[in-house]
């Protein structure tokens, strides 16, 4: 199995994400420049998290016709497992690969802090090794994060079970006051109808050592290395 | 001909504008006490060449749907101009 990371100007989580399947997952993964097109060989795509192209206009809203997100789309509608972190959320959603858009936070504050994440799925290629309900704590670090769609768009991702992660108390109760953004329904992240594409605002590639506090955002990378691992064996 | 357009994007009715509310809260601390509603958007100003004004209409139109605003969350209108003499 090998990871693709993309680096788009101004991402900088690639390195994170790059260390967490290197030495984390021990698994192949190589850099992929934004205008690279080729991802043959590559069994899991990750839109790392950052500022692409300083954010003007909407976050993501250029990030999403450069050269490798032609690929990207072309990957991930031929069943590949994207994955977009932060910034790669919001780019999925300005490419139209995830529903809904990213907007604001509500109080308009930058936040940087531990949010409790409640796994709302545990039957997508992304949380197979976690359990439903199960709580963990991940970083967040953005000023638009607040998660929007209309409400017919939401009814559709709620019935669909596309809902993977909400924001949380750390006891798993999902209320306002563990809403550090103004997500509609708290939500953290999402996936596409066909569940192999996720995106979601917090950092997991920021708690997989326990130098930095917490190892609680392993539970997914190990999801989706043991997805591929039964895909490909 | 050379055409110039005005672009005006602003958050649909339906979707909260955190930025108005604040600068709305900022202006009744000024003493601006008659403020009902503040809503804050972009505006875009640019030049092009076109054979025609409808021309020009259709390629702004089509520049605001795919890229210069998000359709889930902003409506946008714009005016062109003449830039010729």
């Amino acid at each position: 199995m090998k990871f693709g990371v993309v680096v788009f100007p101004g991402t900088w989580s690639d390195k994170d994400c790059f260390y967490v399947i290197d030495q984390v997952l021990h698994q192949p993964v190589e850099y992929i420049w934004h205008k690279d097109t080729d991802l043959t060989g590559f069994d899991c795509i990750i839109l790392p998290g950052g500022f692409s192209y300083g954010d003007y206009l909407r976050c993501g809203a250029i990030a999403r016709f450069s050269p490798v997100m032609k690929s990207v789309e072309a990957f991930a509608n031929a069943g590949g497992l994207v994955y977009g972190i932060c910034n790669g959320f919001q780019i999925l959603c300005e490419s139209g690969l995830l529903p809904g858009v990213l907007i604001r936070n509500d109080h308009l504050q930058f936040r940087c802090e531990w949010t409790s994440l409640r796994i709302e799925n545990s039957d997508s290629p992304f949380t197979s090794k976690a359990e439903a309900g199960q709580v963990i704590s991940v970083p967040i670090s953005h000023g638009e994060g607040n998660y929007f769609a209309d409400s017919a768009t939401l009814d559709e991702i709620e019935k669909n079970n596309q809902v993977i992660f909400r924001y949380s108390s750390p006891e798993g109760c999902i209320d306002r006051e563990n809403n550090p953004n103004g997500s509609l329904n708290n939500i953290a992240g999402i996936t596409n109808r066909e569940g192999n594409v996720l995106g979601m605002m917090p950092h997991p590639e920021r708690c997989c050592d326990p130098l930095l506090g917490s190892t609680d955002g392993e539970v997914i990378f190990r999801s989706i290395s043991d997805t591929l691992l039964k895909l490909t064996s | 001909m050379k055409f110039k357009a005005e672009i005006f994007i602003s958050l649909k009715p339906t979707v909260s504008d955190p930025q108005g509310m604040t600068i709305a809260e900022g202006l009744k601390q000024l003493g601006f006490e008659s403020i009902d509603d503040v809503r804050a958007g972009k505006f875009i100003e640019l030049s092009l060449n076109a054979k025609t004004i409808s021309e020009c209409n259709d390629v702004i139109a089509d520049m605001c749907e795919r890229l210069l605003a998000n359709p889930i969350i902003e409506n946008y209108r714009f005016e062109i101009t003449p830039a010729d003499r």
